[in-house]
């Protein structure tokens, strides 16, 4: 069908053009277990979104308790770097930086740019899971990145 | 009455390998259970070390009770990094116990040191290993653990 290979071909340029360690985790999806890759993506917005709410307040404390930011960033770091979100990991590392030297102003201004690029990532990977359905509805498969 | 013998830890080809997971990180933990049932591994997790070491009898009140996971877990893999006690901490608690100190223990860090990966190997890791952890690490680490 037409339209299915036109949207397999847009999934493809999608994902080529996003993160290459995402790849990694698209080919742990197989008939077994066909919603993983949801799931894990759910499950990355939801611990993301919480993780951001921390650290704004965190920063907003009168006296910041830079050991709780920094383990903050660090789960945001792990998770962002184990879906291949290299953007907000790379963001996180900054933080990080910025955590140690117990640097408030620069901790806000990383926390802002995890932010952009968190709400960047999640915008395609939203994009990515509405293609995947696209295929389905139209009787395609999604293609093997492998 | 016991049917089968379980202190060995190689393991017969057609049984699936019993691996404890032991990781801080939610996302984490989701992807190393899927990538090692995606390598016929049957899987526990386990969110801190504590959590770990209950689960395998060797928890703080825990000398005197009938807790055997222990024996049944034929692989350990655990993040370095983690609050509480760290994959070291725990590395270093399996040793000790006379049960469990010949299980293999993986440890997987995002950060390459060389002293820390050092150090856990002269404490008796099995292997360290990268993260993110990719399929083609756990495939290789079951043939290890198959010794195939």
């Amino acid at each position: 069908m037409e339209i299915v290979a036109k949207l397999q071909k847009q999934f493809m340029d999608f994902i080529s053009a996003l993160y290459r360690e995402f790849l990694q985790l698209q080919n742990l999806q197989d008939e077994s277990n066909p919603d993983f890759v949801r799931e894990v993506v759910s499950l990355f917005f939801v611990d993301s979104e919480n993780l951001i709410n921390n650290l704004t307040a965190a920063l907003q404390q009168q006296v910041v308790d830079f050991k709780q930011v920094d383990s903050h960033v660090h789960q945001f770091k792990g998770s962002s770097s184990s879906i291949g979100a290299q953007r907000v990991k790379n963001a996180c590392v900054a933080f990080k930086t910025f955590c140690e030297g117990k640097n408030i102003e620069g901790c806000v201004q990383c926390l802002q740019q995890v932010k952009h690029e968190y709400f960047l990532v999640k915008n395609k990977l939203e994009t990515l899971m509405m293609l995947e359905k696209q295929i389905l509805a139209a009787g395609g498969r999604i293609p093997d990145l492998s | 009455m016991d049917f089968y013998s379980s202190s060995s830890s190689t393991i017969s080809a057609q049984e699936e390998p019993h691996v404890l997971a032991v990781d801080d990180n939610l996302i984490d933990r989701k992807l190393v259970e899927k990538l090692l049932k995606k390598s016929s591994c049957k899987v526990t997790t386990a969110e801190n070390g504590l959590r770990a070491l209950e689960y395998l009898g060797l928890g703080a009140n825990q000398e005197n009770s009938t807790n055997n996971n222990g024996s049944k877990v034929n692989m350990i893999i655990t993040d370095y990094c983690m609050p509480g006690m760290t994959g070291y901490e725990l590395l270093k608690k399996i040793k000790e116990s006379s049960i469990l100190k010949d299980v293999p223990v993986v440890i997987m860090s995002s950060e390459n040191i060389p002293t820390r990966i050092d150090q856990c190997m002269e404490e008796g890791a099995q292997m360290f290993m990268l993260k993110p952890l990719k399929h083609s690490d756990v495939k290789r680490l079951r043939c290890q653990l198959m010794q195939c």
